[in-house]
């Protein structure tokens, strides 16, 4: 099954309009090195952006501004689409309990905190848009959801919609030593994939009498929650992100994959660079956790920040994201792990789009956000240089057209460095948002 | 492995005729940190027998016939690690590869780190491929005094082949990490802490006075005790106090300590050190910051990236460590945190300063190693741009002459 070339059977609605009035203007940033990721560097660039959207990116040359655009010189500067991480833990939420190892029922979106320091300091690394997902000490922990980095104080507000309304995200998903404990859990991996199996045979055949109802509500099974986040994993709609570290787990997750049809999303993925010929002739999408250190716990022993540079030789480069698992590695250091991977042989074209336009496609959310094209998000951010220095520094951070982040402000500068307070959980929305206007 | 290392350099020394040994080797560097003195551009580094024999200009210095010779883009003394648990703490992080705490008792200064260094756990040899020549390690920040440390070079297969100092210092710990919870369970306050460490202190100096009182007399001796005995050396000052502590009360706290004690103490973590920055001045006391890319979050809720600048700019000396991690990833590397520090207002200059010649100076070691000046070990990290930078890699690193680590990392 190629998974890369999946119709989309789901398309992302819109984020209700921006509301900001400051956005009614055009503004137009000019003059920075700016990299749309789907096309070229442009030197001496402009991006137009109005209403929460961009309007236009090109050289400076071929970029008539409008005649009631607010100018910001960005000369000197690095421009590029905002990160996209597929991979969080912030917001301090839990997901399922410690009653059963299968929990498809619960939903990080009733677990999320909004006003988390953490989702601050995703903005003062450059983070717009990031994957919550519950952890992997469960075969499967619940509903992940997918949000806009805003500074709303509602994750209401916060988080992209499928199309029929609904909070959007994946499956969360485990396999190895993390979701392995006493019982109810499995305690061993053969046992973890058959309560999967049986999860998802339990699933179609809950499918199978929805079907055989055929509209009469009388002969509808009851509802069950579990069973219904299952039927959307199983339709597709929903992508199930599935924690994986050592080689023979990663080809168990394929396994059952194309047992159920189910599409995924391998994350960690330690040990890809052992499986990469299988996991780039199924196009499985990897999003690849970078550590300091291999190790740490059993099924990270042979962690190697090659995996991302053996994909892409496999050409497989597409498929490759990164991802901060904060609090495994800060928000704030999310550009670290692709220059880690360069560090390691990946090119430095795939590692910027590893953090934008790749994982995006891992959410569905590419025609949204990712790149710096006409009628995408305004979601990017300013760079005082290369994306990829230790001595480069996210100047700001602009979710949907607003600047959430900026270096500058006093206030914004305590997420990135840290320091006084900086621990308290707040919401820029709400105690800063006069700062935060455009004028 | 000496034997070895014997037959090689005989063997060596007979194919180039008596002049060279295994212990010797050149470096070329474009640019050349001594860290002590001027970066030279074209510089060039001779050891001879593991010592440093020459550095200077390329035009200046010659390089034997025959001398196996090493280039590199930039070159630095081998890199200070100035607080692990590597070593104690294995990789694998299973039970089996665990010695950095023991939990039976909250104040054990008599556990000694020769008695549980593993010279070859896989992560000393990571730590050694991005340019890391001396960890100082030992039993962790987990207990009020959780034992001692040593310091060692990266090389060697056994204990005794790597430790140069056995006892570097005793690890105490004030704040969350050494509190006991529940019923029963014990120091579980603050106030409770400083208390036993002021009652271990107070007994170990009574043994002391007994000590003194019995001189040479055998019959007046007290019974040996290596809990006092441990003790004693700190209070002696030939062993200092290292205090893990990262909120400003429990660094006040071990300031205070000292005082009363009249011990060495070096500060460790210390996340709100900029809060008390002028009472760490007055004493006089260093500090081992916590590493940059450490957890904000509890104790470091309050923690800081401009914090090696603050404590640069009040003049305080301090050094990185790689730390205490408990879960991914098992160690940090001082490279990669000393550049996080550097990119945050600290600079390059003095980052490396931080993990060479200041990391030496705090660890009492700066005679021999820290920066590369005539007579010093021969420890070098080769690397192929700027050491700090993310992409660049560490090509080799010598220890004592020999190149122990190559390959691009």
């Amino acid at each position: 099954m190629n998974r890369a070339s999946l119709p989309l059977l789901v398309v992302a609605l819109s984020l209700s309009t921006p509301t900001s009035k400051a956005q009614d203007k055009p503004l137009a940033f000019v003059g920075a090195r700016v990299l749309p990721i789907a096309s070229a560097p442009i030197e001496d660039g402009v991006l137009v952006v109005q209403r929460g959207r961009i309007e236009a990116v090109g050289a400076r040359a071929s970029v008539a501004l409008p005649v009631d655009a607010v100018v910001i010189d960005v000369k000197g500067k690095v421009l590029m689409p905002g990160l996209v991480d597929t991979h969080s833990h912030v917001g301090g939420g839990w997901g399922a309990d410690g009653s059963a190892p299968i929990q498809p029922g619960v939903r990080m979106l009733d677990a999320v905190d909004c006003r988390d320091a953490g989702l601050q300091r995703a903005q003062a690394g450059g983070i717009t848009t990031l994957n919550i997902m519950s952890g992997s000490g469960h075969l499967m922990s619940g509903q992940t959801i997918y949000v806009k980095n805003r500074d709303v104080g509602d994750i209401e507000q916060m988080c992209y919609r499928f199309v029929d309304g609904a909070p959007m995200g994946g499956m969360k998903m485990a396999n190895g030593t993390n979701s392995q404990q006493d019982p109810p859990f499995p305690g061993t991996r053969g046992k973890s994939a058959a309560l999967v199996r049986e999860s998802f045979v339990a699933a179609q055949e809950y499918q199978r009498k929805l079907e055989a109802a055929a509209g009469d509500a009388s002969k509808l099974p009851p509802r069950d929650l579990a069973l219904e986040g299952l039927l959307e994993v199983l339709s597709g709609k929903r992508v199930v992100h599935h924690h994986t570290h050592r080689h023979d787990d990663i080809l168990t997750v394929l396994r059952l994959s194309n047992e159920f049809g189910f599409r995924v999303v391998l994350h960690h993925v330690s040990e890809a660079w052992k499986v990469a010929d299988e996991i780039a002739s199924e196009q499985v999408p990897c999003s690849l956790i970078v550590i300091d250190t291999p190790g740490g716990k059993l099924e990270a022993m042979d962690f190697d920040a090659r995996s991302a540079a053996e994909l892409e030789k496999r050409g497989a480069a597409s498929l490759v994201a990164f991802h901060t698992d904060d609090w495994i590695t800060d928000s704030r250091l999310f550009l670290r792990s692709a220059a880690l991977a360069v560090r390691a042989g990946l090119s430095r074209d795939t590692a910027l789009a590893a953090l934008t336009v790749n994982p995006a496609r891992m959410l569905d959310l590419s025609d949204k956000i990712g790149t710096l094209e006409r009628g995408k998000d305004a979601d990017f951010i300013v760079l005082s240089g290369d994306p990829l220095s230790v001595w480069t520094h996210v100047e700001a951070t602009w979710v949907a057209g607003e600047k959430v982040f900026d270096r500058a402000n006093e206030k914004d500068r305590l997420w990135a460095d840290g320091g006084w307070g900086a621990g308290q959980d707040r919401v820029g929305g709400l105690c800063c948002l006069g700062d935060r206007e455009v004028r | 492995m000496k034997l070895v290392r014997g037959l090689l350099s005989l063997g060596v020394g007979l194919a180039l005729s008596g002049a060279l040994v295994a212990q010797d080797i050149a470096v070329r560097a474009q640019r050349l940190h001594t860290v002590s003195g001027a970066v030279i551009e074209n510089g060039v580094v001779l050891v001879r027998s593991g010592k440093i024999s020459a550095v200077g200009r390329a035009s200046e210095v010659q390089i034997p016939s025959g001398m196996r010779t090493l280039a590199a883009a930039v070159v630095t003394p081998g890199l200070i690690d100035a607080h692990s648990v590597v070593g104690l703490a294995g990789y694998l992080n299973q039970p089996q590869d665990q010695d950095q705490h023991d939990p039976a008792a909250p104040i054990q200064p008599e556990l000694r780190a020769i008695d549980a260094y593993n010279a070859r756990e896989r992560l000393i040899e990571w730590l050694r491929g991005f340019g890391v020549t001396t960890i100082h390690t030992g039993h962790g920040p987990l207990a009020l005094i959780s034992g001692q440390t040593l310091i060692a070079k990266t090389r060697g297969d056994t204990v005794d082949e790597s430790v140069f100092v056995p006892c570097a210092m005793i690890a105490a710990t004030l704040g969350a990490d050494s509190r006991a919870e529940g019923p029963g369970k014990s120091p579980g306050t603050a106030g409770k802490q400083v208390a036993l460490l002021r009652e271990a202190f107070l007994a170990a100096r009574e043994h002391q006075r007994k000590l003194r009182e019995a001189g040479d007399d055998a019959a007046k001796k007290p019974e040996r005790n290596l809990r006092h005995e441990a003790l004693i050396d700190v209070l002696e000052r030939r062993v200092p106090l290292l205090v893990t502590a990262q909120r400003h009360q429990d660094i006040s706290s071990a300031l205070r300590l000292a005082r009363e004690f009249d011990f060495a103490l070096v500060l460790d973590g210390a996340s709100e050190a900029y809060v008390v920055l002028d009472e760490i001045k007055a004493a006089g006391v260093s500090v081992i910051a916590h590493p940059p890319m450490a957890r904000f979050g509890g104790e470091l809720e309050n923690a800081s990236r401009a914090t090696p600048k603050k404590l640069a700019d009040a003049g305080l000396r301090f050094a990185f460590q790689s730390g205490y991690e408990s879960y991914v990833p098992k160690t940090r590397v001082v490279l990669y945190e000393a550049a996080i520090a550097a990119a945050n207002g600290l600079g390059a200059d003095a980052a490396l300063r931080a993990i060479t010649l200041d990391a030496a100076r705090i660890l009492g070691v700066d005679a021999r190693i820290g920066s590369l000046e005539v007579g010093k070990d021969g420890d070098l990290a080769l690397y192929d741009g700027d050491p700090f930078e993310y992409t660049t890699h560490c090509t080799a690193t010598v220890i004592e002459g020999v190149l122990v680590s190559e390959g691009a990392r």
